[in-house]
């Protein structure tokens, strides 16, 4: 692996981001305008808007990610800049972690901007400080667009790898305890979103939700999603092939 | 002669359809040599195999000493495949640059990777705005970028204007003439006659290695045209 390979490539990655600045606009505005929408249609409750505001910070940079990556991985790999790259010197852990880099970065802008709009204007109040909360959103990210790598080894179309975005990401979401309380669901239910990483993200963000200092459950949360991140990466790594049929 | 590609005995099958048979043929350093062939004949993926992206059947492939594939080619080897492999939402310099990264090369190296192209003037614009053919240069500067010691290109002058098809073939054989091995496939005939050795390939296998004047001369042909549909004729006759 080599560092400079790694920083050469996420800075390509970035400087095609910044050519496509409709795809900018979208995940940098679009969270902050749903975090508005949401708090008004709780307008008249809004402590509701308290726990779910927070957990949806954590939410928007894992789907947003998860969505970005899984369509530029596919064009990599039909456009056959993929395989080029791969008939380098390059590593496969250069071009991931180029990646990671490159979107985390992106993740981090978008959940810097959507927590400023819940926080200075939608009056949301955590008891434990902002950053806490940019760094579960950026650990969220990774874990999105490890996903999203991964899964767009099994797409043949960007149509199709848009639909794994329900089918991987939105039963994370159902069963995290940010639309019902998990211990409220069916008992298998709730084991399941036991294994489910985005549950440990949402978590997270309920503990500084409620208390000023960083926990030990949070550490504890937040080593388990970088955990799966890096699992998923790894996976990710497992479908960049440098020889096919 | 060194040998810089040695192929044995290759199969390739791609699911149950065998692509490449008994495929044996030897290139030899820093000569041009055409592959040719009509489409579907197995050209690209022979230009895979040598490159080592391929997965093979059978058979055995040396190139520039190491197994087809080996980590210490990737330093040494540039591919340029059919349909440009470049990043549309870059500019020209941006993806030379990029490229050059990986094998360690700076800005001047890739400034002058663009000028051999015949790029320069449009070093700032965007790839997808470019035309076919320009792409198509791009996609060959981010291999030549590399000073790569064997050089695979497949159909590179398709889509080029006649005076830049000129251009390129004369950069090619400089780089030869420099001990750089090309191997370029072409399904133009005329493009057959600048090649100084020929392998020409015909569902799957191997029917013709040799110069253009021997091929001319064995057929009693006067152009390469002829002396193909010869060959091919006389096999089918068999």
């Amino acid at each position: 692996m080599s560092i400079r390979m790694t920083l050469s490539t996420a800075g390509r990655i970035l400087r095609q981001l910044v050519h496509d600045r409709r795809t900018i606009a979208l995940v940098v505005a679009v969270p902050a305008l749903l975090l508005v929408l949401l708090r008004y249609v709780m307008d008249s409750q809004p402590h509701i808007f308290q726990s779910v505001g927070l957990s949806m910070l954590g939410v928007f940079p894992f789907i947003s990610m998860f969505l970005v990556t899984s369509v530029a991985m596919l064009r990599e790999r039909t456009s056959g800049t993929l395989e080029r790259a791969l008939t380098t010197p390059v590593h496969k852990f250069d071009l991931i972690c180029g990646y990671a880099l490159a979107f985390t970065l992106a993740a981090v802008v978008q959940s810097v901007i959507a927590s400023a709009v819940a926080y200075w204007w939608l009056d949301l109040d955590t008891d434990g400080p902002a950053w806490l909360v940019i760094v579960i959103a950026a650990a969220n990210a990774v874990l999105g667009l490890a996903l999203g790598l991964f899964a767009s080894a099994f797409a043949n179309t960007e149509f199709q790898a848009v639909q794994f975005m329900p089918a991987i990401v939105l039963p994370q979401v159902l069963l995290c305890g940010l639309i019902w309380p998990r211990d409220q669901m069916a008992d298998w239910l709730e084991k399941i979103s036991d294994v489910l990483p985005l549950t440990y993200a949402v978590d997270a963000l309920g503990e500084v939700g409620s208390h000023s200092d960083a926990t030990r459950t949070l550490w504890w949360d937040l080593a388990i999603v970088a955990g799966c991140a890096v699992a998923a990466l790894i996976l990710g790594a497992a479908t960049l092939r440098r020889r096919t049929a | 002669m060194t040998t810089a590609i040695d192929i044995e005995s290759l199969d390739i099958r791609r699911g149950r359809r065998p692509v490449l048979r008994g495929v044996t043929c030897r290139v030899g350093v820093g000569s041009v040599t055409g592959l040719l062939g009509p489409s579907g004949s197995g050209k690209t993926t022979l230009m895979r195999a040598i490159v080592g992206v391929q997965k093979i059947r059978a058979g055995r492939i040396t190139v520039l000493g190491s197994p087809a594939g080996h980590r210490r080619l990737r330093r040494r080897l540039g591919y340029v495949t059919q349909s440009p492999s470049v990043y549309p939402d870059l500019s020209v310099y941006a993806n030379v640059r990029y490229f050059a990264s990986l094998f360690a090369a700076g800005a001047a190296a890739s400034r002058s990777a663009i000028a051999e192209v015949g790029l320069t003037d449009a070093s700032r614009q965007l790839v997808g705005n470019l035309s076919g053919g320009q792409r198509a240069r791009v996609s060959l500067a981010c291999a030549l970028i590399a000073r790569p010691e064997l050089l695979i290109l497949d159909e590179p002058t398709v889509g080029q204007d006649p005076v830049l098809r000129d251009d390129l073939w004369q950069h090619f054989h400089r780089l030869a003439a420099a001990g750089t091995t090309l191997l370029v496939s072409s399904h133009v005939m005329d493009e057959a006659a600048r090649c100084q050795r020929l392998l020409l390939i015909r569902e799957g296998r191997l029917v013709a290695d040799d110069t253009p004047a021997a091929l001319r001369e064995a057929t009693g042909t006067a152009d390469l045209e002829q002396a193909f549909l010869h060959i091919i004729r006389e096999l089918e006759g068999k």
